[in-house]
């Protein structure tokens, strides 16, 4: 099968992207330097191509009924642009999906959802309509691109006469960037300020090139998907397929504060119900090495003697100089300072649990932790 | 390209030079490319024995390990320690201060199986095309 294709493929081989398989997706992994691309995102500005993400819009009267109903999260305090961190759960209490929802108005809500669940999270939010209301597979009609770091509105600024200093943190506003009709949204998966834009696929290459041609004095860079990990692993920010999937469940990955028992009947809830009751038996937990080693996805995770996990997602943190990881552990030893080890190519090498995110800010804008893979 | 004149390369992008029995081996311009910022180099242990097409080591980008292999068999008579702490010389100075070891050649006849640079310049234009 042949990978998909951005509208913005082309001018990622100009900027000599290395482009690989992404979910189907041939994406830039980076554009020659890694490192050089997340610290610029810490530092100043970087934007990435996330256009593979899939969109899914309800729209109709019982729009809002519905999203409350297949998601985690509560929509009911939620103000006309206003976005959500939130996801879907199967009936047993355990990930569809994670995703960033956005109240456009009681009857239009519009949902930002991975990838590689793109077709399975469009039949399942079909497979539970009810009442009045529409939905559409978005994914072909809007390109994403995420402009990211502290000059992030400064650079995006340019390009707009939407008053961007006026959107919080999971606030978005409709309006113009360079002409064309996008959404503009203050969210990321960087752990830093920044902006998520929605706009049609055609629009994307102009964007993207006024966007590095106006970042030009913050020495903007296009960032690939490897620092797009790495950012969002050093604020230990979960990725569908690595922290969560159809067999982990919200206690368990620390998610707990996207799931609010307290709202009316949403799927899963029954099941998480007795799960709280007899409490999770496993809980994510971060690790740094303290052996000389990279920790890598899927390495096993060793506890006195004995292999106990794996390593969910592993890597170098850039801006911390240290090697760290994700990994469930039995609950009796998630706590921080515990030891484990992680069998690097056969030789078990120590490593410790430690607070999470990594990666802490001295000041810092983004309060919101929800993000999105 | 960065393709020097006077190494000679393996279908893995090491490149070799010899001086006497001894050869210096690391990765080519192209194979750091591939790869990205190298940001952990492993070595051999001085006085191991490798046959041709062993893993000496292995180095890791950001996103993934890769292993290098020796092309020719001999024995690990230096390492470039100063990799350990500055991985990314294999980045910036990959056919100079980025190799990676020395071996005392076993049997120089292998070298003939290596490539020559204008080989090597064909070889990964056809890989890229492939």
């Amino acid at each position: 099968m042949s990978l998909k294709r951005t509208s913005l493929n082309q001018l990622h081989q100009q900027s000599n992207g290395r482009m690989v398989d992404f979910a189907g997706w041939e994406m830039p992994i980076h554009y020659g330097s890694t490192l050089r691309e997340h610290l610029a995102v810490r530092e100043s500005v970087g934007i990435f191509d996330v256009s593979h993400m899939g969109e899914i819009e309800i729209i109709g009267k019982d729009a809002l009924s519905l999203a409350q109903k297949i998601t985690s999260n509560d929509i009911s305090k939620l103000k006309d642009g206003q976005a959500q961190y939130s996801a879907f759960l199967y009936p047993e209490g355990t990930f569809v999906d994670d995703i960033v929802l956005y109240r456009i108005n009681s009857e239009h809500i519009f949902m930002c959802v991975n990838a590689a669940n793109r077709e399975k999270d469009f039949q399942w939010v079909r497979q539970h309509q009810e009442g009045e209301v529409e939905i559409l597979d978005q994914g072909d009609a809007y390109a994403q691109l995420a402009i990211q770091g502290p000059q992030a509105e400064t650079v995006l600024q340019e390009l707009t006469n939407v008053d961007l200093s006026a959107i919080q943190t999971y606030w978005f506003s409709r309006g113009e960037i360079d002409g064309v009709a996008s959404l503009i949204s203050r969210t990321g998966y960087t752990g830093e300020d920044g902006f998520e834009i929605y706009i049609p696929p055609n629009t994307a290459p102009p964007i993207w090139e006024k966007l590095l041609s106006v970042g030009e004095p913050f020495e903007i860079t296009p960032a690939g998907l490897a620092a797009r990990n790495t950012l969002r692993l050093e604020m230990a920010y979960s990725l569908y397929g690595h922290e969560i999937d159809q067999t982990t469940n919200p206690w368990e990955a620390n998610l707990a504060w996207i799931v609010k028992m307290g709202k009316s009947d949403f799927i899963g809830k029954e099941a998480l119900a007795r799960l709280k009751i007899v409490g999770p038996d496993r809980r994510l937990v971060g690790f740094e090495m303290v052996d000389r080693g990279i920790a890598r996805d899927h390495y096993p995770v060793w506890i006195e003697g004995k292999k106990v996990s794996e390593v969910t997602s592993g890597s170098p943190a850039p801006s911390l100089g240290k090697h760290v990881g994700l990994a469930y552990l039995p609950i009796r030893h998630a706590e921080v300072e515990q030891l484990l080890e992680v069998e690097v190519r056969g030789k078990r090498l120590k490593a410790k649990v430690v607070s999470t995110p990594f990666y802490k800010k001295e000041v810092s804008r983004v309060d919101s932790p929800g993000h999105l893979g | 390209m960065n393709i020097p004149e006077n190494l000679l390369y393996s279908k893995e992008h090491e490149w070799l030079s010899r001086e006497g029995d001894v050869v210096t081996i690391g990765i080519t311009y192209h194979a750091q490319h591939e790869l990205g910022d190298v940001v952990f180099v492993e070595l051999p242990k001085i006085g191991q024995s490798l046959s041709a097409e062993d893993a000496f080591g292995s180095l890791e980008s950001v996103k993934a390990v890769s292993e290098a292999f020796t092309p020719v068999a001999g024995e690990v008579t230096e390492v470039n320690e100063s990799l350990l702490d500055a991985p990314d010389k294999v980045n910036e100075d990959p056919y100079g201060e980025g190799w990676i070891i020395r071996l005392r050649l076993q049997d120089p006849s292998q070298l003939d199986d290596l490539m020559s640079p204008e080989d090597y310049l064909k070889y990964t234009q056809e890989e890229s095309q492939g």
